[in-house]
């Protein structure tokens, strides 16, 4: 039997987060009552001319240099002619034949540590449509709210370069993430700023040649999208070997039924007719300008993923700081500590804590200076491990400085030597049946005594230096 | 002579008699509207009139305003007729065409506020071509309009209510839109003056579109001063249209000299072919004749392309529409057919709301851009628009300006060829081509043929609007057809 | 340049246009010679020859990102063939029929 491999292109669209609309002046934000954020404009009146928001042409350039992609010295509109209520104009101002930016790339890390590198083919600005409602309103009719036509969008299309659902998934992972850096858009996939189409073949494996393409739609997050895929990869597997042609068509993710759908099929092939956008003039794009916005990208994701793993994170630790960029800016401020450390308190610690009160690194009491305040205690064996998660409970709950609450509680670590030794040598004169259990080669019972040295202290023994003089007398 | 009738008068004459106090413009705003009322019954040159006692109310407001003292603005209390497909904010516009009928826009196109502010008082709306595709006005889907000079014939088009309301005298200067000569052709068929601006020169911003990159809203006067007025008052950059240009508006009052020692003409040869009437082709003659007689060198040069000029404009016109009339659903505005499902409701509509050849440009622009003809029909007529623009270049290289026939003919009988496309846009052999190029034109009367007016085409550089109206001017100065207007018998008035 | 039909049809289903049976062969006759005579094009050496799509050079007018007021909703839906709760009601549209972008 051939094995199949299959081939996935992806189709991302991202909402970008301007204040106006794309063509007009409307709002962009999201929830106002149906048609009040409209005008001549975008609700395609007679007469009404669309004009470019600089913002938007801005967003689209930073995304694109982001992506590594080659911004155009001259960017022009077209316009993609379909019908569909929701479409006011009958057609989309879009971008065909000269895109804002083409190439580019992504590295995807794998859970593994391998890096999948996906091509970009070209990444265009367009405008959203309006949205089709059936609740509300009269048996067998849709209302058309056009509040959401018009909001700036950029679609980004990558290369083939994609062999599994898994991957597909983590590279849409991996480009919200840089999406989310550049600060252009919301990239929420359950909201729809952030959505995926991908066209998806099979082919023999060690093949080159490409398969008939399916498009899927309808993927809601990126777990729909491995799931979508999977489906799709066993249906034309089995379709494959079953000797069946597969159909190029479109079909729909039914995310309850776990299926895709063919589409119902349309009475004619998409035709768009795309033609230069007579309304728009061309637009040039002067390096000056490019060059200014590129130098406001922040530190990207996967410099700040080379960042930390020079700094001694493991990959993966690194990939969860990168993936939440408010965590990774906390754990930045986390200075003078050793990198692993400040992480584990970090992304374990202080996380854990502030999930558990459903709280998020953003308004947390506990300041990053103070948390590593807090680790350099710890570290240095003023406080135990377990008095230093103490007190970060503490900070958590109530805020202030670490050593003020070392101080307020006399938490303090006892490590003096000759205070300590006291303390262990009545715990063995009070346990000698203990002693001799250990003496005879019980193991165990150094655990015991260690115990007892710690309870007789109420915790505060420095636990190495209560070892190391147990173990002196029990020697000697 | 007797003392002219108001409604004989142009905007500069009117203009004078409101400054000076010997006239009001309630009286000036009365004559017009009465003047229609009596005459556009023959000539259905107005799809809808204001009220009278709106029209006089804001004449009245004028007046005092006048007398106030208040500075007014350059039209103020003069009347304007629109084409109806200006958008006019609360006021019905319509195209001409039943999928609009009952439309009113919320709001008003750039040159409706900007004559508003120069304070013209507007009268009524003017009849088209249905969504200005036509060049004789019998596309209208409320029938057509007829031309002051023989009420059996055609006022040209698509403009043919602007053009023939002025030529009529039921307002001194309205403003039309011209994609492929709809101005100029429709102004010499009914010997008044009309000017394509040159594109971006305007803001398109209201106009509903026919096709986008060709479109040009202008004037039509009864002579180049007031074509001058009227553009200075409407020309400019407006942040709503992307394609209007940021070129400072020059006082085009500047360009009425009666000199034109200096200029360098040239008649493009092409222009003058096939086509051409022969009586057209004397008359436009003479007119170049009487240039070099006013100071102006005259020459003979040549567009070698501009004879491609209507196929590339009947691609490149019908594939803009097709895409600018998609909007007509009937989701949001106009009416709507029944139909059982979102599809066959929409087809329906778009089917019966649209008039024959509406629908035979859209058909054939919708083929000229379909998967695998694009590149024969579309892409190949916007190289060749190069070549043409190309062409426009170097003749303006040793011209300041080029003259040609405005019309290949005179107005020709209603009904004539309204069942012959192609002979239909051969009306436009002579326009088309500064529209591809983008260049100002103007249509300046030079004669009658058997009764008929014959217009003299002046096409410029683009924003050369001052050359041309420089030449127009003391053209119509020098000319014998000034003051010629339609026989009144025709209107029975 | 023949046109048959089935290609009135076809065009006819893309720009959205209900066109009676009876008239089709009229109505590829028409655009047949239309399109006859624009095939004169051809014979235009185009070779090298950039598009014109735009008259002006016009440059990059942009607008900045302000927000301006919009319609209120009484008067954005005012010209609806039908309306109803600030919507435009159109006959149902069923989910995933729409082409182009999504
Ligand atoms: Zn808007």
């Amino acid at each position: 039997m051939t094995d199949f491999e299959p081939v996935i292109g992806l189709e991302v669209h991202v909402e970008l987060r301007t204040r106006s609309k794309m063509f007009c002046g409307c709002s962009a934000d999201f929830g106002a009552p149906p048609n009040t954020h409209v005008c001549p404009v975008c609700l395609g009146l007679p007469g009404a001319l669309p004009v470019v928001n600089r913002q938007a042409v801005v967003y689209a350039m930073r995304a694109a240099l982001a992506l590594h992609g080659e911004v155009a010295e001259e960017t022009r509109f077209d316009r993609k002619n379909y019908h569909y209520p929701d479409l006011p104009k009958g057609y989309q101002i879009s971008q065909y034949q000269h895109p804002i930016s083409t190439g580019g790339h992504l590295d995807v890390h794998r859970p593994d540590g391998s890096v999948l590198p996906v091509r970009i083919r070209r990444l265009h600005m367009e405008e959203d449509t309006g949205k089709s409602l059936h609740e509300g309103v009269p048996a067998g009719q849709s209302g058309v709210d056009f509040n959401r036509c018009g909001v700036p969008l950029i679609e980004i299309v990558m290369e083939a370069d994609v062999h599994s659902p898994e991957d597909a998934r983590l590279t849409l992972q991996t480009l919200r993430t840089i999406i989310l850096y550049t600060g252009v858009s919301d990239v929420r996939m359950e909201e729809g700023s952030l959505r995926c189409d991908a066209n998806v073949s099979l082919r023999p494996a060690g093949t080159t040649a490409f398969g008939t393409l399916v498009e899927v739609k309808n993927m809601n997050s990126f777990r729909s999208v491995q799931r979508a895929l999977e489906y799709e990869v066993r249906r034309q597997t089995a379709a494959l070997e079953a000797g069946e042609r597969i159909a190029r068509e479109t079909r729909h993710w039914d995310e309850r039924r776990g299926i895709t759908f063919s589409s119902r099929s349309k009475e004619e092939a998409d035709d768009y007719r795309y033609f230069p956008e007579p309304d728009l003039g061309a637009l040039r794009i002067e390096r000056a300008w490019a060059a200014a916005v590129s130098a406001t990208l922040p530190e990207l994701p996967e410099v700040r993923h080379g960042r930390y793993v020079a700094a001694g994170l493991t990959a993966y630790d690194a990939g969860v700081l990168v993936e939440d960029p408010p965590l990774g800016d906390y754990f930045d401020r986390v200075s003078g500590v050793a990198a692993r450390t400040a992480c584990s308190w970090v992304t374990v610690e202080l996380l854990g804590r502030l999930n558990a009160r459903g709280e998020s690194i953003g308004d947390t009491r506990v300041s990053p200076e103070w948390l590593a305040d807090l680790v350099r205690l710890v570290e240095a064996g003023t406080i135990s491990a377990k008095q230093g998660k103490d007190v970060l409970d503490v900070m958590v709950a109530e805020g202030g400085a670490p050593e003020a609450i070392v101080r307020a509680r006399g938490l303090t670590q006892i490590s003096d030597e000759g205070a300590l030794s006291g303390t262990v040598r009545e715990v063995l004169a009070a346990n000698a049946a203990v002693v001799s259990d250990f003496r005879a080669g019980k193991d165990k019972a150094f655990g015991f005594l260690v115990g007892q040295v710690m309870k007789a202290t109420r915790g505060q023994a420095n636990p190495a230096l209560v070892n190391s003089l147990l173990r002196k007398e029990l020697e000697s | 002579m007797s003392q002219p009738q108001l409604w004989e008068m142009p905007l500069h004459a009117l203009h004078r008699l409101l400054a000076s106090g010997a006239a009001r413009a309630e009286e000036v705003c009365a004559a017009f509207w009465d003047r229609a009322a009596e005459q556009d019954p023959h000539l259905h040159a107005f799809l809808s009139v204001r009220p009278r006692e709106e029209v006089l109310a804001e004449a009245a407001a004028v007046d005092r305003a006048r007398a106030a003292g208040t500075a007014l603005g350059p039209l103020a209390g003069l009347p304007v007729a629109l084409k109806d497909n200006l958008s006019t904010a609360g006021w019905e516009t319509t195209c001409a065409s039943r999928i609009l009928r009952g439309y009113r826009p919320p709001y008003d196109a750039t040159v409706v506020s900007r004559l508003r502010q120069a304070g013209a008082i507007f009268l009524g709306k003017t009849n088209l071509d249905e969504f200005a595709m036509g060049s004789s006005t019998e596309h209208s889907a409320f029938g057509p309009t007829r031309n002051p000079w023989d009420l059996g014939r055609v006022p040209g088009g698509s403009s043919g209510g602007s053009a023939a309301a002025v030529a009529a005298g039921l307002c001194p200067a309205a403003l039309g839109s011209d994609t492929g000569g709809s101005i100029r052709q429709p102004a010499a068929l009914c010997g008044v003056v009309g000017l394509k601006p040159t594109y971006g020169r305007v803001s398109r911003y209201g106009l509903v579109a026919f096709a986008s990159s060709l479109d040009q809203i202008g004037p039509f006067a009864l002579d180049v001063a007031d074509v001058a007025t009227l553009l200075g008052a409407i020309a400019g950059p407006d942040p709503s249209d992307a394609t209007s240009a940021r070129v400072a508006v020059p006082d085009y009052s500047e360009a009425l000299q009666s000199d034109l020692s200096g200029l360098r003409i040239g008649a493009p040869r092409e222009l003058f072919g096939e086509g051409v009437d022969e009586d057209v082709r004397a008359s436009v003659a003479a007119a170049i004749d009487l240039l070099g007689e006013l100071g102006a060198s005259v020459g003979e040069c040549s567009l070698p392309h501009v004879g491609y000029s209507l196929d590339v404009y009947y691609v490149i016109a019908p594939a803009e529409a097709s895409s600018n009339l998609a909007r007509y659903d009937g989701v949001r505005y106009g009416p709507r057919a029944a139909g059982d499902d979102y599809v066959s409701q929409f087809a329906a509509t778009r089917g019966e709301g649209f008039g024959a050849e509406v629908r035979r440009r859209i058909m054939l622009g919708t083929y000229a851009l379909s998967a695998g003809y694009y590149d024969a029909y579309y892409d190949r007529a916007q190289r060749v628009r190069t070549l043409i623009r190309r062409d426009f270049a170097e003749a303006f290289e040793r011209f300041d300006a080029l003259v040609a026939p405005t019309s290949p003919t005179v107005a020709f009988p209603l009904g004539s060829r309204v069942e012959d496309p192609l002979a239909m846009y051969a009306s436009d052999i002579c326009s088309v081509p500064a529209n591809l190029a983008g260049l100002p034109a103007l249509s300046v009367p030079c004669g009658l043929s058997n009764g008929l007016p014959v217009g003299l085409q002046i096409i410029g550089p683009a924003f050369g609007e001052m050359t041309i109206l420089r030449v127009g001017a003391a053209f119509e100065q020098a000319s014998d057809f000034q003051g010629k207007r339609p026989p009144m018998a025709v209107l029975g008035g | 340049m023949a046109i048959s039909a089935a290609d009135v049809r076809h065009v006819a289903a893309l720009c959205r246009l209900a066109i009676p049976r009876e008239q089709e062969e009229a109505v590829a006759e028409s655009l047949g010679r239309i399109l006859e005579h624009v095939q004169r094009l051809q014979t235009c050496d185009v070779e090298g020859v950039p598009p014109t799509s735009h008259v002006g050079e016009l440059g990059d007018t942009l607008r900045d990102d302000e927000v301006c007021p919009s319609l209120p909703q009484e008067v954005a839906v005012a010209n609806a063939a039908a309306a109803r709760g600030g919507l435009f009601l159109v006959p149902r549209v069923v989910d995933g029929a729409g082409a182009g972008q999504g």
